[in-house]
This record gives C-alpha cells, sequence and structure tokens, in this order.
C-alpha cells in the first residue's frame, strides 16, 4: 500500500520548503524590497529593523534583497552543475555498461580517477588556471557528480542489456542506437531521477563552499557563500551578517533532503518497512 | 584471494595514471599557457621564453608528462615560483596541520556516529530514533564552513573561551596545537558524522532483523551482547566502508575549513597560491590530495573484498 503524498510529512515538509525557494527567486527577478546592489555607506552593519528586516552589509545593502537574489544563483548552479555530471555520467556509463570489455575497464577506471577530485579539488586547479567565475565552479561540481551518474547508469544497463525485451529488438533488426535510446534507456530513469534530487541540495552546499572561497560568485553580485565570506570579517560588529546567509542555505538543503527522502518513499514500496 | 589483491592494486595503478592525466591535461591541454599565467598577460616576450624553457613547455606534450610524472614519483613534483622552495617540502610542512585536522575530524566524527546509530536503531520508531534522525537531517543541511563560522561566534566572540583561529605549530606542545583544531574539526567533521549515523542505523536496523540474532535472542542472550557481539560487528562491514569513503571528503573538506579558522594547512596555501599564480603548487597540491583520495577509496574496496567474500568473488 502507497501512503498518499499529503500525508507523508517529510514529503509534504520539503516540498513547503523547496517551493518557498523557487518562489522566492522567482519574486526577486521581478522585485526584491530594495535594489541589491545599492550602497548606503551611512547605513553600514545594521542588524534587523523594521526598514532592513535581515540588516545590511559592509557596504549598507540590504540583506534581505541580497539573500532573495542569492536563492537564483543557488537554483541555476544546482540545476545546471547536476545537469553537467548527469549528462556525461549517463554517456559514460551507458557505453561502459553496453559494450563492456576494455572500453568498459577503461571508463570505470577514469571514473574511479575523476572520484579523487571533489568539486573542491576540481575548481582549485581551474581556478589557478582560468581565474575563478561561477562558470568555473558549476563544472567543478558537476565533475564530482560524474561518477555515481555513470555508475548508476552502467549498472541499470548490465541489468538490462541481456533481457529478453533488449534481445527480441536486436534480432527485430534494430541497431545499437535504436536499442540504448528506445529500451534501455527509459528504465534507466527512475533511479536517475532519485540521484538527481538527491544531488541538488549536494551541489548547492558546493556552491556556497567554493563561493565562500572566492572560487564560485564573484562580487558584486549576491551568492549566500560569498555573502558568508564577507560576513567573516565583521563577525563582531553584526553577527545576523554571519547568520541569515548561512541559515539561508541549512534551509534550503534541509527542504531539498526532505523532499528527495519523501519522494524516494512515496516512489520506492521496497524501504517502506 | 591473492588474485583479487593483484587485480585491485593494477586497477588502482591505472586509475592513478588517469588522475594524473587529469592534472596535466587541465594545467597543459586547455587552453592557456603557463608561463603566461604565471608571469602575466603583459610579461615581456623574453622572460616568457625562459619560464616556457625552465618550466620545459617548449618540448612535445607526451615528453612534458613522461618527465612530469616521472618526477613527481620520485616526490619531486617541481619548485613553487613564490616561496622558491621544493613543492613537496611546502606540502609536507603544511600536512603537519592538515593531516591532524583531518584524523582528528575523523576520530570525533567515528567516536559519535557510531554510538549514536547504534542508539537509534535500538530505539526504532521511538522518540530517541526521532530526535538522531533529526539530528542528523540538520547535520546534513548545515554547511560545514557557517558551522564553523556560528562556532567562532559563539565560543570566541560572544563567550570569548578561545582564539578565533590560527595555528602556533606543534612546538609549543601537543595539547594547545589540538586545542586550536578541536573547533574546526568539529565543524569539518559533522556533515560526515551525520551521514555516518545515518548509515550506522540503518546498517545495525538491517542486522537486527536477520535470523542469526534471533537465534542468539532465542537462546537467552543478555540484548547488550546480542547488539554487540553479534548485530554490530555485522554491520560494521557498511559502516567501514563509507567511514573509508569519507576520510577522502574530510581531507578535501579541511581545505574550506582551514580558510575558516586560518589554519595554515594544504588549503591556504593552495588558495594562496592561486592568487600568487603560483602553478606548479597548485598543480602539485591537487595531484597529491587526489592520488591520496583515490588511494583511500582503492584501500576500503581492497578491506572490504577481505572482510566480505560475497564481494570477492562476485
Amino acid at each position: 500500500m502507497r501512503s498518499h503524498p499529503g500525508r507523508h510529512v517529510t514529503f509534504v515538509i520539503g516540498l513547503v520548503i523547496t517551493l518557498a525557494l523557487v518562489a522566492t527567486a522567482a519574486v526577486s527577478l521581478v522585485y526584491t524590497p530594495r535594489d541589491p546592489l545599492e550602497m548606503s555607506i551611512a547605513g553600514r552593519l545594521q542588524g534587523p529593523t523594521l526598514a532592513y528586516p535581515l540588516g545590511t552589509d559592509q557596504f549598507g545593502r540590504d540583506l534581505l534583497s541580497r539573500v532573495m537574489r542569492g536563492a537564483i544563483t543557488s537554483i541555476l548552479v544546482g540545476v545546471i552543475a547536476v545537469g553537467i555530471g548527469m549528462l556525461v555520467g549517463v554517456v559514460f556509463g551507458m557505453l561502459s555498461g553496453y559494450f563492456g570489455g576494455w572500453l568498459d575497464e577503461g571508463f570505470m577506471r577514469l571514473v574511479d580517477a575523476v572520484q579523487g577530485f571533489p568539486a573542491i579539488l576540481s575548481a582549485l586547479l581551474l581556478a589557478a588556471v582560468f581565474r575563478p567565475t561561477l562558470t568555473i565552479s558549476m563544472i567543478a561540481i558537476g565533475v564530482a557528480f560524474l561518477p555515481v551518474f555513470a555508475r548508476l547508469t552502467r549498472a541499470s544497463f548490465l541489468e538490462f542489456r541481456d533481457r529478453d525485451f533488449v534481445v527480441a529488438a536486436r534480432a527485430l533488426g534494430a541497431g545499437d542506437g535504436a536499442v540504448i535510446g528506445r529500451h534501455i534507456m527509459p528504465n534507466t530513469l527512475p533511479p536517475l531521477i532519485v540521484q538527481a534530487t538527491i544531488s541538488f541540495p549536494v551541489a548547492i552546499l558546493a556552491e556556497a563552499g567554493l563561493s565562500y572561497l572566492g572560487l564560485g560568485t564573484q562580487p558584486p553580485n549576491p551568492s549566500w557563500g560569498l555573502m558568508l565570506r564577507e560576513a567573516q570579517a565583521f563577525l563582531g560588529l553584526n553577527p545576523w551578517y554571519a547568520i541569515f546567509p548561512g541559515g539561508a542555505i541549512a534551509v534550503t538543503v534541509l527542504g531539498l533532503n526532505l523532499l528527495g527522502d519523501g519522494l524516494r518513499d512515496l516512489l520506492d514500496p521496497k524501504t517502506m518497512a | 584471494m591473492q588474485r583479487y589483491v593483484v587485480r585491485r592494486i593494477a586497477a588502482l595503478a591505472a586509475t592513478l595514471v588517469f588522475v594524473s592525466l587529469l592534472v596535466f591535461a587541465v594545467v597543459r591541454v586547455l587552453p592557456g599557457d603557463p608561463a603566461l599565467i604565471i608571469l602575466g598577460l603583459e610579461a615581456n616576450p623574453d622572460s616568457v621564453a625562459r619560464v616556457r624553457q625552465e618550466l620545459g613547455l617548449d618540448r612535445p606534450m607526451p615528453v612534458q608528462y613522461a618527465q612530469w610524472v616521472g618526477r613527481a614519483l620520485r616526490g619531486d613534483l617541481g619548485r613553487s615560483i613564490q616561496y622558491d622552495l621544493p613543492v613537496s617540502t611546502l606540502i609536507l610542512t603544511r600536512l603537519t596541520v592538515t593531516l591532524p585536522l583531518t584524523l582528528l575530524a575523523a576520530g570525533l566524527m567515528i567516536g559519535a556516529a557510531i554510538p549514536l546509530g547504534v542508539f537509534a536503531a535500538t530505539r526504532h520508531r521511538r522518540w530517541g530514533d526521532y530526535l538522531t534522525m533529526t539530528l542528523s537531517q540538520l547535520g546534513v543541511a548545515v554547511p560545514g564552513f557557517w558551522a564553523g563560522l556560528l562556532l567562532i561566534l559563539f565560543f570566541s566572540v560572544h563567550l570569548g573561551w578561545v582564539q578565533a583561529g590560527g595555528f602556533d605549530g606543534w612546538g609549543q606542545g601537543v595539547w594547545p596545537a589540538l586545542r586550536s583544531l578541536l573547533m574546526p574539526a568539529a565543524a569539518l567533521g559533522l556533515f560526515q558524522f551525520a551521514v555516518l549515523a545515518r548509515t550506522t542505523r540503518s546498517a545495525v536496523l538491517e542486522v537486527l532483523r536477520e535470523e542469526y540474532v534471533k537465534t542468539a535472542r532465542a537462546k537467552g542472550l543478555a540484548e547488550r551482547r546480542v547488539l554487540f557481539r553479534h548485530a554490530l560487528r555485522n554491520a560494521l562491514i557498511p559502516i567501514v566502508t563509507v567511514a573509508g569513503v569519507q576520510l577522502g571528503q574530510l581531507l578535501a573538506g579541511s581545505i574550506i575549513l582551514e580558510s575558516v579558522f586560518y589554519l595554515p594547512g594544504l588549503g591556504r596555501l593552495t588558495l594562496a597560491a592561486i592568487s600568487a599564480r603560483d602553478l606548479p603548487v597548485v598543480q602539485g597540491v591537487v595531484l597529491f590530495v587526489a592520488s591520496m583520495i583515490v588511494m583511500v577509496n582503492a584501500a576500503v574496496d581492497i578491506l572490504y573484498g577481505l572482510l566480505d567474500p560475497r564481494i570477492r568473488y562476485g
């Protein structure tokens, strides 16, 4: 028996937080209480007030507006980084699992090697060669996701490539492309979708970390990690400056994790004990 | 048995070749001239030519790769432009901070996560379980560097108990050094702690459903003995695997925490090297850390095979 999604507490809380995140990002495209880039030297490093509900930063910019705009960066990086990892990983896993042999062996060793490069390490190397940018952080995070997507896809292909329906399709004259694209690929999608939802909050955490180090989003653009980097110098003067952007990250990641856990429970009856 | 280990080591060697190729590719093959990166775009052509010759950039690509790997295997990772010291010396010096930080974080993580995970499993679907799982949800959601900032805010800025960071080295004694690593290690281990607690809980829960646990209970063994002798022992295999893989993650994560707490480790060395265009240092550190992570992962894999024959012959 499957429980009704509306009664699954984890799922509902996760969904509400995630919708709030998306709504915040969408609203901030057309409206923020103040211009997130507008400076005011007189109103620097204020705590929360009526005029500035989350206070201001070292240039007197409105933190609420900046935290709102930061949601866009997080969503953008999450989607693009997971997209990169998934796309490249699926291609690797597909070729590995379908063709097997030396190709498989080679690709899998390459995937093992890529596993040695967490996002932070690739970002350091790429930033040293090209200068740090948001694009580089997205690529670095995406590369870090490659192994898990490659392994998942490979496992599915190994499972399905000798099944009757695949053998039948081949016997009817379907080429490799058609067998992969039309017959095996659709079966590999459910675990990939679950993995993508799990990876999304991880990507947001990674972006925040890279921006904190100065390897991601560059000033004056708002990013939660970058705000924390700037806030650290003023911990004694305005502690709220370090609390709100970090809170935004934590709540977002919590919401996405709960949503992912809920989805997995609802989609996979096996985990329902 | 022996064949399994030999096969895994051969795979590790192949993986390490790929690691070195990836680092080399990013630095050398991707567009961008290391000499220009080091000297800046406005450098005069003579010095560019000199640096290119010093770095061996005027030779064919495969020759450069072979020379670079050959030297790296002998422990020669090149020379820092900024410090004019061998990169390997710099790495070894900074490791005296990064490695203890990583190991301390791992110790805290394992010491807290395993008992908590076992506790949650024995209180399955009761308040103790829910409380532990809520804690671990929070641990997974809070970024480590923010946890570090909050610790500084509370213990240093608010209470004034400890200094907000910095590291005076091991010369002052082991205890003061460890004390300045304690907050960073706690923040570093938080995420992995939460993951490991969840892993432990589900591994123990799974084992507790096994027939041999029922048999042990039916024999009339005390619950404590059933739990530690029969259940936890078998649950340890997945726990050790996850913990092993986490070691590599902690090593990478220490790069961020060193920045939060101003610790002179590998991470700060590399970040400073990026600002100073000290490419050999960045290249050396990345090669070193990536190789360490790959080797730890392979060691865990081999250990897993030794512990569980089903993997070895599967």
